[in-house]
């Protein structure tokens, strides 16, 4: 790649590493500077009088003796008990991904190894339903849960976003299982194997990049809905967003804002480690084809 | 599955068919020493009784599509009969609150997906040209604002475009206008809408791509330039043809996923200036009278509005099906 003909001018060389930069602050600069700011009181946040205020904090000096401080956090965890939320986020998330990945996996391995012709029609009603807004269903659900008593309550909402989550999984899993060769499990036939102990023993052990990757979009899927967990669940079991959102309704004291700033602080700092850990798995995933939860 | 979605689409299709009961009404006669006046109240306890006994309303046909709140016919044929210009009709449609919404919805979806198009398209480009060991770092940080909660990264954004916020002040200054404020404006909020829309998903965009470029045979790429084609000439003869599908393939996962913009419009807090058609569902769900049955038609509205976008996806994906099979 080193020839003559490859080697970029340099003029065209600033002008794209430019852009990269231009769009590097664009990207990380709201989170930075919403990071540094949740340790401010909010006449700093929202500088008025001078923006560099923002910057060195000059009034959480003068209310605190020190430009940093954790009112904020203080506030929004303890007073406010986010940890609440935060507590309700864990179990929906972790139940969620549980449940779709078990009911995906085994729906798309069957719908991938089945030659028939209903297993389109399947598909394509799961792409359909992907297609959905959130919130329409939500305006179904809402009258029957009524009426049955099961509104506002934490397993409620984990069935409804596993099912909206699952077309989706579904059609994930679905392509990942048709990568896998089908020589694999038929030669596991071959040596006598039922078609239940060629998935146990054959296609788990080469499954997990797939799984591990759809866990990964249906973990987004479930931590990121708002449209659903705002209209299914009781003040006392919202979850992190939802929660959030309520701060903002409660912003005109003096403070309050700030709490909701890190609160916010604290629901992207998940995502944060989570793109850091997993970033090639979430690259793969958004390229491997139909996806993006 | 069937049950969790295809249950809720039929249970959509008839509440929207339905309206609440109307109260039932009852004259009293109310006598007190400077003479009798008759006053009319609500019956609670009978209009309870009959909600309990049929929870879904009374049956109410498609009533509901052809309200004020929804299609709003009678409305729509004054204004076209009484407007005298194109113009006119139009602004007498923007009064209605779901034609509205569908303006806002479509103008979202329709400039959204190019521009995010071409943004990502550019960054993969200059991202491809960069060094091996910081492409890493560059793709973590584009990352960034696809993986956020739609609803908290709208959030920030809406803090710092704040008029008090470091952008919004920027902005003032630039501008050298004090009482400018991104949200008083009905263009402006758009356009900040619009912008945080870009922002949410251009990641996405450009990491197909990105993965595209990887695929990209230097053979046609080398043959080109010993043909004397220029730089601009490679990426519009050679890139974009071989990047082509994955444009069909972002444009609409974009299309359907735009048309439900939701959380930037609680987010910013627009709802002022700019309603979503989820907005609307939204609203009606929420607060204190639950408009269960309005919420329901403005959903099958907003189904069939899915529908007509998703039906290229669909045909395509009937073709391949059929030359795979």
């Amino acid at each position: 790649m080193a020839s003559n003909a490859n080697r970029t001018p340099t003029g065209i060389k600033l002008l794209t590493n430019g852009f990269i930069v231009v769009w590097l602050v664009l990207a990380a600069f709201p989170f930075l500077w919403t990071l540094w700011g949740s340790f401010k009181v909010e006449l700093d946040f929202f500088s008025i009088a001078d923006w560099t205020n923002a910057l060195t904090g000059e009034r959480t000096f003068i209310t605190y003796g020190s430009s940093f401080t954790g009112a904020g956090y203080e506030g929004a965890w303890v007073q406010e008990e986010f940890w609440k939320a935060v507590f309700n986020t864990a179990i929906v998330c972790v139940f969620v991904v549980g449940i779709s990945l078990t009911l995906g996996t085994l729906g798309g391995y069957a719908l991938s190894r089945s030659a028939y012709r209903y297993t389109f029609w399947l598909l394509i009603i799961a792409l359909i339903f992907r297609a959905m807004p959130p919130i329409t269903l939500v305006s179904g659900y809402m009258l029957p849960f009524f009426e049955w008593n099961l509104w506002g309550i934490l397993p409620t909402t984990i069935v409804v976003l596993v099912a909206i989550n699952q077309p989706f999984t579904l059609w994930m899993l679905h392509s990942f299982f048709q990568k896998i060769p089908k020589d694999l499990d038929e030669s596991a036939k071959v040596d006598g194997c039922t078609q239940f102990q060629a998935f146990r023993y054959v296609i788990i052990p080469v499954m997990w990049p797939g799984v591990v990757t759809t866990g990964l979009f249906s973990f987004l899927l479930a931590y990121n809905d708002f449209a659903v967990t705002s209209m299914l669940l009781a003040k006392e079991s919202q979850t992190m967003v939802p929660k959030i959102a309520s701060f903002l309704g409660t912003t005109q004291t003096e403070g309050n804002v700030m709490f909701a700033v890190a609160a916010v602080v604290s629901a992207t700092a998940p995502l944060f480690v989570l793109v850091m850990i997993f970033q090639k798995q979430i690259v793969g995933g958004l390229t491997a084809g139909a996806v993006k939860g | 599955m069937l049950l969790f979605i295809a249950l809720p689409i039929v249970s959509v299709l008839t509440q929207s068919v339905h309206t609440p009961h109307d109260a039932i009404l009852m004259t009293v006669e109310n006598c007190d020493p400077f003479g009798c006046k008759q006053e009319t109240t609500v019956d609670v306890e009978a209009t309870q009784a009959i909600r309990n006994a049929q929870p879904l309303g009374q049956w109410s046909g498609l009533q509901v599509y052809l309200d004020r709140g929804h299609l709003a016919v009678d409305e729509v044929a004054i204004a076209w009969s009484e407007s005298e210009s194109i113009g006119e009709f139009f602004s007498e449609l923007n009064n209605l609150p779901f034609y509205r919404a569908m303006g806002f919805t479509l103008t979202y979806t329709f400039t959204v997906t190019p521009l995010l198009i071409i943004l990502g398209f550019i960054i993969a480009v200059a991202v491809n040209s960069l060094h091996k060991h910081l492409k890493g770092l560059v793709i973590f940080f584009s990352l960034l604002p696809m993986i956020v909660t739609p609803l908290i990264g709208s959030l920030i954004l809406f803090w710092m475009v704040d008029s008090r916020g470091v952008v919004g002040n920027a902005l003032q200054w630039l501008f050298s206008d004090p009482d400018l404020s991104l949200k008083a404006s009905t263009t402006l909020t758009w356009i900040t809408l619009i912008i945080y829309g870009v922002w949410h998903a251009a990641p996405f965009a450009f990491v197909v791509f990105y993965a595209g470029l990887q695929t990209l045979p230097t053979e046609t790429l080398e043959s080109a330039r010993i043909d004397g084609a220029s730089r601009w000439q490679q990426i519009r003869y050679v890139v974009i043809p071989h990047l082509m599908p994955l444009v069909t393939f972002v444009a609409l996962i974009q299309l359907m996923d735009n048309f439900r913009v939701f959380e930037p419009v609680v987010g910013f807090s627009a709802e002022a200036h700019a309603t979503s058609l989820s907005w609307i569902i939204f609203n009606d769900l929420g607060g204190d009278t639950q408009l269960l049955s309005s919420a329901a038609t403005t959903s099958v509205l907003t189904i069939i509005g899915v529908s007509i976008l998703l039906s290229p996806v669909l045909v395509r994906t009937w073709r391949d099906f059929q030359e795979k099979s």
